[in-house]
């Protein structure tokens, strides 16, 4: 049994027919070809898959398409603009805040809602804020230093 | 140089497809046609398998075909290769019973593979699995090593009695007892290396894709080292000619050893795309990943040290259990041999040296390399028992490392257990760490943090290992069935863009911009004018891909190789060109010149005239600047390092917070101090990990993985850690053309016995558990409080 799920995603309007139990991580890379969001547990822990629905970060493994019908999804995908990074993943680059890069969308749009609520954070707030993100190749010194300068930047930017 | 060269922190060329969401990783990948792989595992640790129905399964909706162990023996597949034959005490050569993809007769671990669903989606596949039928029976199983080796316990082949597969030794028996005799102290310790799971965070993955119309296979996969698994699964499990068979590592997400290995999924679905011509793909979920990954580390030891009344040392003895799991994985059985009991000498110059390593199979997941394998191993019992040395003779931990330093002019210093370090300084780390973490001062902090009802405590550890393995003829005589060069292809392009081809592999560790530094650096160019191609047989030459901390000691050196190849031959082109003697041209930053006058042709015009060779020496010099080198090591390289723990123990609740953490390491020059750091702060976390939070835990009857998940196996997350204190000292190698040493395993294989030494410190203890969880760590401190109460 499958049905037609409805979202705008990325700034696009977008209806693909799934079945009921498809999460929404997998309606997102196997039905949009979204592949930037990733899979890295099945138990909820790891992060890999966060995504923001309508601005707020969320696992997109821990949520069914049909749940986040009619809402509006941000990607990996969705935050750059053409080739001018967003100041999150600029401030990752400049830090050497990912290695392999499979945590790494997870983390950054994470972080990106970290920041949108404050911009001036202390290492044990962004350290506190990531206990649901895991990354296995950094040793988390560099990412919570590219947080912090992400979430100045950002909040220059808005001031 | 250019500002992009060799020692620049340059960022990272990699980071902007990462960043945005568009690197490929192998599931992001979708051939057309394509469908579903799911593997039905063995729910038990032990079992006779007496029959598998698949009949109501093969209705299914969507379901193509299902296969079991019998259907690949059919066609003659083989078993899973181990890659180094070990032979035991006895000359007799390792037991290394068959290890087929899936399971024919028995299962031997939980997650054992036992059939394969392949159906439309993964879904379906997964459906059908549920309406298979396995008629298992049952048998005992045994997962602790101390358990296996005993009479009476369950055996898992008959080929290997008592579960040994090998016991071996190295080092000299007699000298070692001949120290012991003439000891005035003796240490000695017990100590477990707790089993840990790799998790790198991107699951395995692998693709088979069939084309009727060339014969030509391809496989897909997350791997470390394609051209191993070109080789291993076409020359010995699938039988199929090398040059009909393409392996592709894309983007790879983290491997730490996990992914160098031949695994039974890439064998199942490169011969079942070709059965069923269609396109098949299989993709680990976590869980699976947790049964299926090969495991690290899971040694038993007990060691000894004779010293003299000065504390220096005399002769150490260990014998250890390893813990090889139910199978020999690829590279599994030089781990606790070659890769172990080499490193015994550690930093010290202790003269006789005697190690028994009995490697055994037991029901769990099979054991191989993961980040360190073997270094951290040897090093946890060498730097346990030194910090435990010293307190038992009352000697400062860093002044009797200090007296047992392999001395600054000692070098090349040749070991008693086989290895030649070539260069280090070990008295200048030890002093770089003991300043960065201001150990001095660790008396003062450990009263204040005693007024708040803390306890604290100091532990450091020097570590020595070997990495750029390694020469071929060495391993070759140790037993390895591998060659261990690299190469590396500099492809100039007309216009003097290069493309790198190289079989070094990157799975985290930016090569793309570390080699490319190191091309811009040679040639004078940017690092966007060099591209970095690597992961794909069917572009690369054969190279053996990336291990060890291998890939800048050894893939570096073959590029530098080429690069001066490529060099020299446009010294040729040059002379030609500025109508001159070949011995005055010279070449740097980017511009070939006569000697002594303004005369000069760009590197770009040379690449030019190479490629439209109107003006020419033809009659001497092919035209053209691609140059391909092979670089097989002298020897090992040898980082060394000094990692100092404090820790702050609340004896309420028996938690350990890492308040601090200093690594001074030497790993030779450095091409890109950031990704340098990167590296290490990702080890220590690694390392801290397994000294901390990470534990395998198998239930000793049953043999069920109770750790099988995020929710029960504790990964360090970014609050359980502190901020690292990272320094590094230069001393060069001195046997490869960049100096270079490696940094990749460094912090995994430090960080445990600093970590240890520095709870053990604070609560006066000899002995406890890894990892030191607040239960462990509350119940050795409560005995300890009612008996000052
Ligand atoms: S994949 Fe969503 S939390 Fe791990
Ligand atoms: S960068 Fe590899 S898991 Fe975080």
């Amino acid at each position: 049994m499958t049905s037609p799920v409805s979202m705008t995603v990325n700034g696009k309007a977008v209806t693909a027919t799934v079945e009921p139990r498809t999460l929404l991580v997998q309606y997102l890379r196997e039905h949009l070809g979204l592949t930037g969001t990733h899979v890295g547990c099945d138990t909820s822990q790891c992060g890999a898959c966060v995504v923001h629905l309508d601005g707020k970060s969320i696992k997109s493994c821990t949520i069914l398409a049909v749940q986040a019908a009619g809402g509006t999804v941000t990607t990996i995908e969705g935050l750059a603009k053409g080739s001018e990074l967003h100041p999150m993943q600029a401030a990752f680059r400049e830090h050497h805040g990912l290695q392999c890069g499979f945590c790494t969308p997870g983390m950054v749009m994470s972080a990106v809602d970290l920041a949108q609520r404050k911009s001036d954070l202390s290492e044990h707030e962004v350290r506190e804020w990531l206990e649901g993100n895991i990354c296995r190749c950094t040793g988390y010194h560099n990412i919570v230093k590219a947080i912090q300068a992400g979430a100045a930047a950002m909040g220059s930017a808005k001031a | 140089m250019s500002a992009q060269g060799i020692g620049e922190p340059v960022r990272r060329k990699e980071d902007f497809r990462f960043l945005t969401g568009q690197g490929t990783y192998t599931d992001d990948m979708n051939r057309p046609g394509q469908l579903y792989a799911y593997i039905l595992r063995s729910p038990h640790a032990h079992a006779e398998l007496n029959g598998i129905d698949i009949s109501k399964a093969q209705a299914g909706p969507g379901v193509e075909a299902i296969f079991s162990g019998k259907d690949m023996e059919a066609d003659g597949v083989g078993g899973l290769p181990c890659g180094w034959l070990i032979h035991s005490k006895d000359g007799s050569p390792m037991n290394e019973p068959p290890h087929p993809p899936l399971a024919v007769g028995r299962v031997r671990h939980v997650g054992d593979s036992v059939a394969v669903i392949i159906a439309a989606t993964r879904e379906q596949a997964k459906d059908a699995a549920e309406l298979i039928k396995v008629d298992y029976k049952e048998l005992p199983a045994v997962v602790a090593v101390e358990d296996a080796t005993k009479a009476g316990k369950p055996q898992l082949f008959d080929a290997a009695p008592n579960n040994l597969c090998y016991d071996w030794h190295l080092g000299d028996k007699a000298a070692t007892e001949a120290a012991f005799a003439k000891a005035h102290h003796v240490t000695k310790i017990d100590l477990v290396n707790n089993r840990l799971v790799p998790n790198a965070m991107e699951p395995r993955s692998a693709i088979g894709e069939y084309d009727r119309a060339t014969g030509l296979h391809t496989l897909y996969t997350t791997s470390q080292n394609p051209h191993v698994i070109r080789l291993l699964m076409g020359a010995f499990v699938l039988h199929l000619p090398e040059h009909k068979l393409r392996v592709v590592a894309p983007d790879v997400g983290g491997g730490f050893g996990s992914k160098i290995f031949h695994y039974a999924e890439e064998a199942i679905v490169t011969w079942a795309a070709a059965k069923i011509q269609k396109p098949v793909k299989w993709t680990s979920d976590r869980s699976e990943a947790f049964i299926t990954d090969a495991h690290g580390r899971d040694h038993v030891t007990h060691a000894e040290l004779a010293m003299d009344k000065d504390g220096k040392f005399l002769g150490l003895h260990v014998q250890t259990l390893a813990n090889m799991g139910a199978y020999l994985s690829t590279f599994s059985s030089c781990v606790p041999t070659y890769l172990y009991a080499t490193l015994l000498a550690g930093t010290y110059t202790t003269p006789a040296i005697y190690a028994e390593v009995k490697a055994i199979f037991t029901n769990t997941v099979p054991v191989d390399a993961y980040r360190g394998a073997g270094r951290p191993e040897a090093t946890y019992v060498v730097e346990r028992i030194v910090e435990t040395a010293a307190r038992e003779m009352g000697i400062d931990p860093a002044e009797l490392r200090r007296r047992n330093f392999v001395p600054r002019d000692a070098y090349p210093y040749q070991t008693p257990v086989a290895l030649q370090y070539d260069s280090g300084d070990y008295f200048e780390t030890l002093d770089m760490a003991l300043k960065a973490s201001d150990y001095l001062g660790f008396p003062g902090r450990r009263d204040e943090a005693a007024k708040r009802g803390k306890i604290r405590g100091i532990g450091m550890a020097t570590y020595i290992e070997a990495c750029g393995i390694a020469p071929s003829a060495v391993v070759g005589s140790l037993g390895a069935r591998a060659a261990l060069y690299e190469t590396a292809q500099v492809r100039v392009h007309p216009t003097g863009s290069v493309s790198v081809f190289t079989g070094s592999h990157q799975h985290g560790q930016g090569h793309e911009t570390t080699f490319a530094q190191i091309v811009a650096d040679k040639l004078g160019l940017t690092v966007d004018q060099v591209d970095i191609v690597h992961g794909d047989t069917d572009k690369i030459p054969f190279g053996l891909g990336t291990y060890g901390s291998r890939s800048l000691a050894v893939g570096g050196s073959a590029l530098v190789m080429s690069l001066d190849k490529v060099i020299a031959k446009g010294k040729k082109i040059a002379a030609h060109l500025l109508e001159a003697s070949e011995a005055d041209i010279e070449f740097k930053d980017g511009k070939y010149t006569v000697a002594g006058t303004d005369k000069a042709k760009t590197f770009g015009e040379i690449a030019m005239t190479a490629y439209v060779p109107h003006n020419y020496p033809i009659e001497e010099l092919e035209p053209g600047l691609d140059e391909t080198s092979f670089y097989d090591p002298k020897n090992f390289t040898f980082p060394s390092g000094c990692h100092i723990a404090e820790v702050e123990i609340d004896p309420e609740t028996g938690v350990v917070k890492l308040v601090n953490f200093t690594a001074a390491d030497d790993f030779g020059r450095i091409v890109n101090p950031m990704i340098v750091e990167g590296q290490v702060h990702g080890g220590l976390a690694q390392g801290i990990g397994q000294a901390l939070h990470e534990g395998c835990i198998y239930d000793r009857e049953s043999g069920q993985l109770l750790t099988g998940s995020y929710m029960d196996y504790d990964m360090p997350r970014a609050d359980d850690l502190p901020n690292f204190q990272v320094a590094t000292n230069v001393t060069l190698c001195t046997h490869n053309p960049l100096g270079v040493k490696g940094c990749g395993e460094a912090g995994a294989i430090g960080a445990p016995a600093a970590v240890m030494n520095a709870i053990t410190h604070a609560l006066g203890i000899k002995d406890l558990l890894m990892p030191a969880t607040p239960q462990r760590v509350w119940q050795a401190i409560n005995p300890m409080r009612q008996a000052a109460e």
